[in-house]
């Protein structure tokens, strides 16, 4: 039966191929002369400048956290590419322009861009390696006053909008990854949703890495004005190398009154192999700011990927009656490590939060949740919901819980539950003697255990989510 | 019982261990169609192991002897393959698991099942007409359905679920394990009728049990005494008043003395 278990959780990655596009990189390593370089190549005026150069000389300052219960071989800031981008052939209006090579890697990974953009109603912000190729729906959404475009573009065409909300969630002092990037990011998401305007689609951003050893800084800022209302879908998907790859991302949300945030992302990086070769590096900052009074921000994660995971989607809940969720299923296989989890920071009064983490190691991996939940002196009635589960697949593997409460106030009520579940011999010998296979006993006991967290996803979105989790886990049983 | 009738499941000389322990230590067993046998015993006589041995659980190795069901060697058959040929395990304890609903993992048990015999899967609403009849069958509501596997269900609720399984995937062969621990007597009751009224001509029940309050609601043909791994004294319904009353060491005895 182990051997069975030992199949079915140890599937090939099915997404590792190369496309064979030109890079135009910049050399290795990091100064402040590559950080002028990247912003000189990205035309960027004297302001952004500066901002990089601020983080830059204040990430020189700082030290690598040592607190997250991973482990991995010691980054080399100097070996890494910090700029490349697909070689620019003049501005594309349309798919017609694109690269066919970028469009081919996209099939591959059933990503059929116009297709499932017009089926679907999903404008796709399609960003390869760090730079934003082409953007749908754009003047759709424009009809409405909302804008959706590469960083880049936000930075020349909206810089009063980016200079009033960058490093406004995230600054670039937060943490020594958060500074990195904001030295060094290349390009990302930019999105704004005007007063009162409810966004008509799913948002939805295709991420992938491709050169090898180039380091992949994104950096995505939305911003939700009073009573609108967006859905943000970020999905990733890493072709197979043996070298690790950094990987660190800064997402700031921010809600004005009474806005609603949903970001919902699928994650399926290049984890390494089943010796835990290769693989991406995933440091990632995620923050929203419920700024505005009855605002919501909701975070919905499904992990499956990259080698080494960090990673705390959080809300900072300032605006009274605001509203924080974090809905997160991380899945580890091989020697994979993830830690990660969310913080619910209660600034505001009535402020609400709910916690569903769902944890499931595989073969010798290591998943912790690491959660905080602070309510503040006047933070007035704050209620929190947590509720950490895990699932442990085979002898030996880890999981892990590492609840942190800090409350500072005493008419707040704040509810922490947590379980331990396992597929294991037991388990598949029930549903065996009921004449279900292995395979098929595993993929039910699985959608089972992340079904709270499932409907939580866009539809779409859950139904790729399960046959990803399904691919993680499926395979020949014999 | 007429001994024209088809064999179910023929265990002889039959050796089994768990670690390297042995625990079966060749036993005898002959069950026919239409045929209800009670196996009974001390703790660690070795009865929960056979149980174990004929669904096929993967931690007991076979060693020795002979097992077969309808005339075929159980011993290459996975526990899956052995349960889609017709072999029911009523667990002692039924596994919990959270997140999946009762009435799905019912109707995927039963359609792998159907589609092992040929016969039609049925989709969420036909399997919802089919189950409530079922149901109706052991006093269960349809709430049942919505709630998770065995989770959180009082202990004659999952006993009953197990009846329940047994209902719908209709077996030729259940080996219902300590199946009346825990129940109270009205769902002992509950729990007897529905196995009564699913037992037929040509299929075999193996209730294991160490008492002989389940033997008054559902009538055995077969009285077995095992112990040290084998079974050693077979007898009709009267045996088990007598082990009631008496307990089991005067069978050991005797046993111990024809070997001597």
């Amino acid at each position: 039966m182990s051997t069975a278990l030992d199949s079915i959780v140890n599937q090939p990655y099915r997404a590792g191929f190369k496309t064979d596009i030109e890079s135009d990189t910049v050399d290795k390593g990091l100064s402040e002369d590559v950080v002028r370089i990247i912003s000189k190549k990205k035309n960027e005026p004297e302001w952004m400048l500066d901002f990089r150069l601020k983080a830059y000389r204040h990430w020189l300052t700082m030290k690598e956290p040592e607190w997250p219960n991973v482990k991995y071989p010691k980054i080399d800031y100097q070996d890494i590419i910090y700029y490349a981008a697909p070689k620019p052939k003049a501005t594309k209006k349309s798919m017609d322009e694109v690269d066919p090579e970028l469009l081919k890697t996209f099939d591959k990974l059933g990503v059929p861009l116009h297709e499932r953009a017009a089926l679907a109603g999903v404008a796709v912000d399609v960003v390869f390696d760090s730079v934003s190729v082409t953007t749908t729906y754009k003047e759709k959404l424009a009809e409405q006053g909302i804008i959706f475009c590469s960083f880049s573009e936000a930075v020349k065409d909206h810089p009063d909008l980016v200079k009033k909300y960058l490093g406004s969630v995230v600054p670039h002092t937060d943490n020594f990854y958060a500074a990195l990037n904001s030295a060094v990011f290349t390009d990302g998401s930019f999105c704004f949703i005007p007063k009162g305007v409810k966004c008509p689609m799913d948002l939805s951003t295709y991420f992938r890495i491709n050169t090898q050893d180039s380091g992949q800084f994104e950096r995505t800022l939305i911003v939700a004005e009073e009573d609108s209302q967006v859905s943000y879908l970020e999905g990733c998907t890493a072709p197979q190398f043996d070298t690790n790859q950094l990987h660190a991302a800064v997402v700031e949300l921010v809600a004005l009154d009474r806005a609603d945030i949903k970001y919902s992302t699928v994650q399926n990086w290049y984890a390494g192999d089943e010796n835990g070769v290769g693989g991406i590096f995933n440091f990632v900052t995620k923050r929203g700011l419920c700024k505005g009074e009855k605002s919501k921000i909701s975070w919905t994660q499904v992990e499956t990927g990259s080698a080494v995971t960090w990673k705390y989607p959080s809300c900072i809940l300032l605006g009274d009656n605001s509203i924080g969720e974090f809905y997160s299923v991380a899945l580890t296989n091989h020697l994979q490590q993830a830690d990660t989890g969310t913080k619910m920071v209660h600034i505001g009064k009535n402020t609400r939060s709910r916690i569903i983490s769902k944890g499931i190691s595989a073969g010798r991996s290591n998943n912790s949740y690491r959660g905080l939940v602070k309510v503040s002196p006047k933070a007035e009635n704050a209620r929190n919901y947590s509720q950490c589960d895990s699932m442990l697949i085979g002898q030996v593997c880890g999981a892990h819980t590492f609840p942190y409460l800090e409350v500072d106030n005493k008419s707040a009520i704040v509810e922490h539950e947590a379980s331990t579940s396992k597929i294991g011999e037991e388990q598949l010998f029930y549903f065996a003697s009921r004449g279900i296979d292995p395979e098929e006993a595993v993929s039910m006991i699985i959608n089972g255990f992340v079904r709270d967290v499932f409907m939580h996803l866009p539809m779409e979105f859950a139904v790729e989510a399960t046959k990803l989790l399904g691919l993680k886990l499926e395979g020949s049983v014999g | 019982m007429s001994s024209e009738n088809k064999i179910i499941l023929e265990a002889s000389g039959l050796k089994a261990e768990i670690n390297g322990a042995p625990i079966l230590k060749g036993l005898d067993l002959c069950v026919r169609a239409g045929e209800i046998h009670a196996i009974m015993g001390k703790n660690g006589s070795g009865k929960s192991t056979f149980s174990k041995v004929v669904a096929g659980h993967p931690s007991y190795a076979v060693t020795g002897g002979k097992l077969e069901f309808f005339g075929e060697d159980l011993n290459e058959l996975a526990p899956e393959e052995r349960s889609k040929k017709g072999i029911f395990l009523g667990f002692q304890y039924p596994i919990e698991i959270p997140g999946v609903t009762n009435g799905a993992f019912l109707r995927l048990a039963f359609n792998s099942i159907q589609a092992a015999r040929g016969g039609d899967e049925l989709d969420p609403l036909e399997f919802d007409d089919f189950i409530r009849e079922k149901l109706k069958l052991l006093k269960m509501d349809a709430g049942f359905l919505d709630r998770s596997l065995n989770e959180g269900f009082s202990g004659g609720e999952k006993k009953r679920n197990e009846i329940l399984q047994m209902a719908i995937l209709e077996p030729k062969l259940s080996i219902l394990d300590e199946t009346d621990s825990g129940l109270d007597i009205d769902a002992l009751r509950i729990v007897a009728n529905g196995v009564n009224s699913i037992h037929g001509d040509d299929d075999a029940i193996v209730l294991v049990t160490h008492y002989q309050r389940l033997l008054n609601y559902i009538e055995p043909d077969f009285i077995h005494v095992m112990e040290g791994g084998k079974i050693i004294k077979t007898g009709t319904k009267e045996l088990a008043l007598e082990l009631e009353s008496k307990g089991y060491d005067w069978v050991v005895d005797e046993y111990k003395a024809k070997a001597a």
